[in-house]
């Protein structure tokens, strides 16, 4: 049974692993990506997949202890706190006026009390 | 009443998180915690309001780990775009129906759609919510709308 803690060990850094991918890979797209409501998208994935992954890969590292109890109750804050983090920020861009930039052949709808509209900076440079 | 339950469950969680049993670290944690209770109970005097719970606990959890397996799906999604040499991106703003009435289900499905990478609630409206998505397709708002009905699903029906 030498090789069950070697599994584990496996495990979890392929969990820990792949959880560091997608934070760089959230990273990469704010980076890339145009403009702000592009790049929101993008700092979601560490939010949720490489959250997950990352506390998925250290619970199953330190087995049944306190510290996976703890890593339980930190990852259910993130889980919450994380999604209305993004919701604020959104929220406050598009209530400051900040409009998207809307695909090819689509329009945008208008919420009920509509705040005035003003042009995004970003977007005028780009073509 | 309800004050001492929440200083018990904070206290314990104190004592839990903290492990450390000297006088100075728990004169540290009674003190948060007098502090935590005595700011809810302000709070509760200034608005009152009760946040409405109506949660079916097997139905939720069965919801979360639908979630899971979206929230998987949606992470490969855009990582596919942003990894793309080219991106393509058809951002739109666009309504969902929301069909849940109690405040934890609204709350559950904002954060839900949040979560899931490629959409972003924006504003939550009295029975809709304007939602943000990274690259808009047609199959975008009957995804959103199974997701409404499954939250929806998690909350009893009353009043």
């Amino acid at each position: 049974m030498i090789w069950l803690g070697e599994a584990r060990e496996i495990l979890a850094w392929g969990l820990i692993l792949s959880g560091s991918a997608f934070l760089l890979i959230g990273a990469f797209g704010i980076v890339r990506l145009p403009d702000f409501w592009a790049r929101l998208h993008a700092a979601s994935i560490p939010d949720s997949a490489g959250m997950i992954l990352l506390f998925l890969g250290m619970a199953v590292h330190s087995g049944l202890t306190l510290v996976t109890v703890k890593l339980a109750i930190i990852g259910l804050l993130l889980f919450l706190t994380g999604p209305t983090s993004t919701h604020a920020t959104a929220n406050a861009a598009f209530v400051s006026g900040l409009r998207p930039h809307e695909g090819e052949g689509l329009e945008a709808d208008e919420p009920l009390e509509s705040p005035p509209a003003t042009s995004d900076p970003q977007q005028e440079r780009a073509p | 009443m309800k004050g001492i339950v929440t200083a018990l469950v904070l206290g314990s969680l104190w004592l839990l998180l903290s492990g450390i049993y000297k006088p100075l670290i728990l004169g540290f944690g009674a003190g948060s915690v007098l502090a935590v209770v005595l700011l809810m109970a302000r709070m509760d005097r200034t608005d009152g309001y009760v946040p409405e719970w109506r949660l079916k606990p097997v139905a939720f959890l069965a919801y979360l780990a639908w979630l899971m397996k979206e929230i998987a799906r949606a992470n490969w999604a855009v990582t596919r775009v942003i990894l793309s040499p080219r991106m393509r991106l058809r951002q739109h703003l666009f309504v969902v129906p929301v069909t849940s009435r109690g405040d934890l289900a609204q709350v559950t499905f904002a954060n839900s759609i949040t979560l899931t990478p490629g959409t972003v609630t924006i504003e939550t409206e009295p029975g809709r919510f304007l939602v943000h998505a990274l690259n808009y397709g047609d199959e975008t708002p009957g995804e959103l709308a199974e997701m409404d009905a499954r939250v929806a699903a998690t909350e009893h029906r009353r009043g």
